[in-house]
């Protein structure tokens, strides 16, 4: 217990003190875009994770992540909402969608759901580039930055856009959302829920046979997927300022997966750190020019040969 | 003896193959009841259609005067019908304690919402389980294992881990398909005796079985089927001097019946 309790203190710290000072020791503040992007892109990823973790491959966040995007950034722009306000809608949005459309795909199993999702994120880019409101290839640019927010008279965040770097505003932002959302998620799946969808994961059909209601859970885990979808994106586009169809593409959508992989499908922060590495990784390599994709995707089959259960599976031996 | 579950008229076709024809009997509570038969003679599918798993042309399965049948699996376990699986169908990843907790799912009083939150309901149901599945341990002999991971164990226990599954949902009538399959003699003595501890934890069971000899042991009553067909029911004695039912067996050697 008090093992777990010095983790969440030194995560906290790093994420709350140490990368801050950081920043502003070696003056690149450019790196709090990289970290916001890294926090955000971490919570669509833990979706991610919470369907392989009820046995479901699924390559189709960056269609969520879209979809919230487009919904923040069109309240905020056509009907004068509050950012604040968006980021629930946003979430809920991409959960009863997920639902509509989880209903009849979730019933495939493997590569058949993989392949299925994988189109899904190529049908949203289409979608937003076919529908009236989302203003086609050209996007929706110039959303103002979020306005002052506060809960019963106390100010939870101040008006963004008379920040000198509204970018130090939203890498906080972003990190309590990937610290709440991650706990959420530490808190679900080490509940009986999370057993239940492990069993789901391991075999349906015994599940079926105890009295599981097979079909509601894996909606049901699809769904607050899909929710933490379109909350990452919501505030990516937010912190962006502009969403296009080609926000996010498959390419995302393969990344998001990735980054379970990475950091291993049997650990809740697996995701996390695996966006974390990914991301810089790819970032490090840019120097490496025309070799980049060539070194990047090297490295990634070399890890996944040596570590099939992720990154943070290396811990877990050496405690065994 | 009261009847408790009841198979009425119940057909199962597959394209032009008709793999249940008409099958109707009644099970009575605490009664351990054989489904036996050459091989394809649609037992298997009765099986799946008694628990739910697969849908039937026509006909229908009661328990307790309600129909279980054409719904999915978890309604007919929630009503009390449960079946179990031949071996590799385990929770593979979990210990084999772990594989028994879970599957405490239907003894549940608390939501989904109050797991997640931990509230005083879902505490003292996780504390139910934990004993409950001990007992159930205990009971099958599982108890010196039970830290193991369930796909290490040897093939005896999985057989028991099944059952053990079972038991967790806390049936009123338990499915065993072919418990005894791939069992040397002193095995099967084993699993009969295990199966009689069933019956007296209060159980009703139905079994579908190849192994004669331990069918004919261990059964009240036995439903023989061919192509698909009923073709006798009644006592082991029986059975065995039912001349369809030996025809049926034609070219199997007399003792491979018990005679």
């Amino acid at each position: 217990m008090t093992k777990k309790i010095i983790g969440l203190l030194l995560f906290l710290i790093a994420v709350f003190v140490v990368a801050p000072w950081l920043i502003a020791a070696t003056g690149r503040t450019d790196l709090y875009y990289v970290f916001t992007s890294v926090a955000l892109l971490s919570i669509a990823s833990a979706g991610v994770w919470l369907t392989f973790y009820i046995g479901r491959i699924n390559i189709g966040q960056g269609a969520y992540a879209l979809m919230g995007g487009y919904v923040s950034a069109i309240l905020v722009m056509y009907y004068g909402w509050s950012f604040w306000w968006t980021l629930p809608v946003a979430g809920i949005f991409c959960a009863v969608a997920s639902i509509l459309i989880g209903v009849p795909i979730l019933r495939l199993r493997g590569v058949y759901f993989a392949m299925v999702t994988l189109i899904l994120t190529e049908v949203m880019r289409l979608l937003a580039l076919a529908v009236p409101i989302t203003n086609g290839a050209k996007g929706i640019t110039s959303i103002p930055l979020p306005g002052p927010i506060s809960l019963f008279g106390l100010a939870l965040a101040p008006d963004f856009a008379t920040l000198e770097n509204p970018r130090i505003a939203f890498y906080y932002l972003s990190v309590v959302l990937m610290t709440v959302c991650f706990a959420l998620m530490y808190r679900l799946v080490h509940s009986r829920i999370g057993h239940i969808c492990l069993s789901l994961q391991q075999n349906e059909e015994l599940a079926s046979s105890i009295g599981v209601n097979i079909a509601a859970l894996r909606v049901m885990a699809y769904a607050i997927s899909s929710f933490l979808g379109g909350l990452a994106g919501a505030v990516f586009i937010g912190a962006t300022q502009s969403i296009y169809p080609s926000s996010f593409t498959v390419t995302d959508s393969v990344n998001f997966m990735l980054n379970c992989f990475l950091g291993g499908l049997g650990y809740v922060f697996g995701p996390m750190l695996g966006t974390l590495v990914l991301y810089l990784g790819w970032n490090l390599l840019f120097s490496m020019e025309k070799y980049q994709l060539l070194i990047y995707s090297t490295a990634m089959i070399v890890l996944m040969l040596v570590l099939p259960n992720g990154l943070l599976s290396l811990g877990a031996k050496r405690k065994g | 003896m009261a009847q408790i579950l009841e198979v009425k008229g119940l057909t199962k076709r597959f394209g032009g193959l008709i793999a249940v024809n008409d099958v109707s009997f009644g099970v009575n509570e605490r009664e351990i009841l054989s489904v036996i038969g050459p091989n394809g003679a649609g037992k298997s599918t009765l099986f799946k259609l008694i628990s739910s798993f697969l849908k039937p042309t026509s006909g229908e399965v009661t328990f307790k005067g309600e129909r279980i049948s054409n719904q999915a699996p978890h309604i007919a376990a929630r009503k009390g019908v449960v079946r179990t699986f031949q071996e590799t169908t385990i929770f593979r990843n979990m210990s084999v304690r772990d594989n028994v907790i879970v599957a405490h799912q239907l003894r549940a009083k608390a939501s989904l919402l109050g797991f997640f939150l931990g509230s005083a309901e879902a505490r003292r149901d996780e504390a139910r389980f934990a004993g409950s599945a001990d007992e159930i341990l205990s009971f099958l002999g599982l108890d010196a294992i039970g830290g193991e991971l369930a796909r290490n164990l040897p093939h005896g226990h999985l057989r028991a881990l099944g059952i053990a599954i079972g038991l967790a949902t806390n049936p009123t009538v338990l499915l065993l398909d072919e418990p005894f399959a791939g069992m040397n003699h002193d095995e099967t003595m084993k699993a009969v005796a295990m199966v009689r501890k069933l019956r007296e934890r209060g159980l009703t069971v139905l079994l579908v079985e190849h192994d004669m000899p331990a069918v004919m042991k261990i059964s009240d009553r036995i439903v023989v089927l061919n192509f698909g067909e009923k073709i006798a029911e009644g006592t082991p004695s029986e059975i065995q001097n039912n001349q369809r039912v030996i025809e049926a067996y034609l070219g199997v050697e007399d003792e491979a019946i018990g005679l």
